[in-house]
């Protein structure tokens, strides 16, 4: 077992011939992941990197059974390429981009509340269940098929805790980058409670940032839900106040957002915290 | 990114939303045929610099007369205003806007943000109007009212009438005059991009009308792309003009007090660097997301970028190598500590795809760095060498 996606899940790529598209899906299909297709509105019919390219995704999902979608399209046109998806029966659709408006993500979400459809993203890494299929831009031999869930908000840090797990000798069930902005499809409570459930899953690392109140959220869904251990390290102690730290998400406003806050909140819910993100290989297998 | 108070004001008028009148300058003798377009005997007279806390800073007044005027003018044009919400040095006041003053009868706030936890626009209002909101939701969080709009419907009428009668308001000729500013502010909210609009104080006048008497509006960054008449009113003035530079390479860089600068790939490892520093008892001197492509070039521009902070004793390259090789990054930094001419100690962390052939090409040139796999040991040198 592992969360969200095994060696089944058949792939397509939306934007599959672009420069972003063409990489990753090179890399995911030297990896394993059982990539079945592409879409690229106007090249339908030809073939690209030996798999057929469609010129929408109800066509691919009609043709190869695609259940989930890789989006690597530019922000502008993602709200469209999401909304397709969803609307086209892909259960599982994982947004890479970066950069896409805040009132487009409003309307994506009102939107998929009429789907079925999960979104991981947008700006992420993706997911990756290692061994049978990677959906997304993370380095496939940092990780190894083991039993700590991981969860994050950065994909830079994904994969320390992905690198810390393997060199402890844990290894992973399944990564969820769930991304960086401030709405996003899939939040840490959602994949916590997909973990909880998951027989593979011993263990689950957590990696937050400032920024919202995500974190605080999670920490009480952990008290009251999550019998397994978590360890968890927030990004974002010394980032000063007003300020935006590379992420849409990651900025301390009035409202509140801080590490300190979202420590403080773990903390009480029995999550095992480090305030270095060196230690999470170490804090993950004392807690194993 | 922000928007000057008049500025935003102007976004108002355009979607006739009610606001005090005024005129702005940037030169000081302009001031008397400013005031000449204005009615009244009094008028206010305020700096355009994008931060909160300009009044008790010294850079609002009320003045009687143009002699007055032209004081005040002369004393803020070209200086810069430090406020609890500036850094030590402050931002410079290139604008000044002057403006007719109004009979209020009560102050009130209100503003509109985008609100993640429900993924829709949610409009905060309060009867506090004119106090720090911050404060307000300390001490009396009771009177803050936060109403979610729905953004398949807007704004329903139930909602408008919550706001009209928590505020103290009364009457049907302002019930509906504050309905119309709300739907308009939904409006301009939606269509301009925007991240944050804020009004405080809100006036009820004593002529029975809604006022807004300040504008703060962000835009978000983002959405720029389809904003350009709004990118345009951008004011790089207030902007640190290293984050500026930074910008054009697309390098993300924030600047901070410390002495350990950090170059970093990914914008959670780029904080969780700053941490570590601070963790360690060191003080970092910047944020820096070199991003994925850690070229010759980005690398080069982020470390000149970086020293040009003359506080910086030490930096501290981290590199997590995902997809991009660590030794291509490793032949990146080499190039570029060839070009750069610096007595500032460098200490190169690398690690994942093929992190050490990628220090061994670092060790094997004759660079005056130290090198570390280990990111606590390289964090404890970088440190070291800041205190040298």
């Amino acid at each position: 077992m592992s969360i969200l996606i095994n060696k089944d899940t058949k792939v397509i790529c939306q934007g599959f011939t672009g420069a972003q598209g063409t990489f990753h899906s090179t890399q995911a299909i030297e990896y394993g992941t059982r990539m079945v297709g592409g879409v690229t509105p106007g090249k339908g019919g030809t073939t690209h990197l030996d798999l057929p390219v469609f010129n929408s995704v109800e066509k691919a999902v009609n043709d190869t059974g695609a259940n989930a979608s890789v989006i690597y399209v530019p922000a502008p046109f993602c709200k469209d390429s999401i909304i397709e998806a969803a609307d086209s029966g892909i259960e599982l659709i994982v947004c890479i981009t970066e950069g896409i408006a805040v009132m487009d993500m409003i309307e994506v979400k009102a939107a998929l509340r009429y789907n079925n459809a999960r979104m991981i993203g947008p700006n992420c890494p993706g997911i990756i269940t290692p061994g049978e299929c990677k959906i997304g831009i993370m380095p496939g031999d940092i990780h190894k098929k083991g039993s700590v869930g991981i969860v994050s908000r950065s994909g830079t840090l994904t994969y320390e805790a992905v690198n810390q797990s393997t060199i402890a000798g844990l290894g992973q069930s399944t990564c969820v980058g769930i991304g960086g902005d401030p709405i996003a499809g899939t939040s840490f409570i959602d994949t916590l409670d997909m973990f909880e459930k998951d027989s593979e899953t011993k263990s689950i690392i957590m990696v937050g940032e400032i920024g919202g109140t995500a974190e605080e959220e999670a920490a009480e869904f952990i008290q009251n839900n999550v019998t397994k251990p978590v360890v968890a390290y927030i990004a974002g102690v010394s980032a000063p106040k007003g300020k935006r730290m590379g992420h849409a998400g990651a900025i301390i406003t009035s409202g509140g957002g801080t590490a300190e806050s979202k420590y403080n909140a773990l903390e009480k819910a029995g999550v095992r915290t480090v305030k270095s993100i060196a230690e999470l290989g170490e804090a993950i297998k004392s807690v194993y | 990114m922000n928007l000057h108070e008049y500025q935003a004001k102007d976004l108002f008028r355009s979607f006739n939303i009610p606001c005090s009148t005024g005129t702005t300058i940037t030169k000081t003798h302009e001031i008397a045929d400013a005031i000449k377009q204005l009615k009244g005997n009094k008028w206010i007279i305020k700096a355009q610099v994008h931060a909160g806390g300009r009044g008790k800073a010294g850079g609002v007044k009320l003045i009687e007369s143009v002699d007055e005027a032209q004081e005040f003018t002369e004393s803020l044009l070209g200086k810069n205003l430090v406020t609890y919400q500036t850094d030590k040095n402050g931002q410079q006041v290139n604008t000044i806007l002057i403006e007719e003053v109004c009979n209020i009868s009560s102050e009130f706030y209100l503003s509109m943000l985008v609100d993640r936890g429900s993924e829709s626009i949610a409009i905060i209002s309060s009867t506090e109007g004119g106090m720090e909101i911050e404060e307000v939701s300390r001490n009396t969080p009771e009177k803050i009212i936060t109403t979610r709009i729905n953004p398949a419907i807007g704004i329903m009428p139930y909602q408008v009438r919550k706001i009209f009668t928590t505020l103290g308001l009364e009457g049907k000729d302002l019930y509906r005059e504050l309905q119309s500013m709300l739907v308009n502010m939904i409006t301009m909210f939606k269509q301009n991009d925007l991240s944050l609009l804020e009004v405080n104080p809100l006036v009820l006048t004593k002529e029975n009308n809604l006022l807004c008497l300040d504008g703060k509006v962000s835009v978000d960054s983002n959405a720029l792309y389809r904003q350009k008449e709004l990118e345009k009113k951008h004011d790089l003035t207030q902007e640190d003009e290293r984050e500026i530079d930074a910008e054009s390479f697309e390098l993300n860089y924030v600047a901070l007090d410390g002495n350990v600068g950090c170059m970093v790939n990914g914008a959670g490892l780029a904080m969780a660097t700053m941490d570590l520093i601070k963790l360690h008892g060191g003080d970092p001197a910047n944020f820096l997301d070199v991003g994925g492509g850690a070229t010759v070039e980005r690398v080069t521009k982020a470390l000149e970028i970086i020293l040009s902070d003359k506080n910086v004793k030490s930096i501290l390259i981290n590199i997590f190598g995902g997809i991009v090789r660590c030794d291509i990054i490793a032949d990146g930094i080499i190039e570029a500590l060839k070009k750069i001419q610096t007595d500032v100690k460098f200490v190169v962390r690398l690690e994942g795809n093929n992190a050490e052939l990628g220090l061994k090409k670092l060790e094997d040139e004759d660079l005056d760095i130290l090198v570390a796999k280990d990111l606590t040991k390289a964090t404890k040198l970088a440190i070291e060498s800041a205190a040298l």
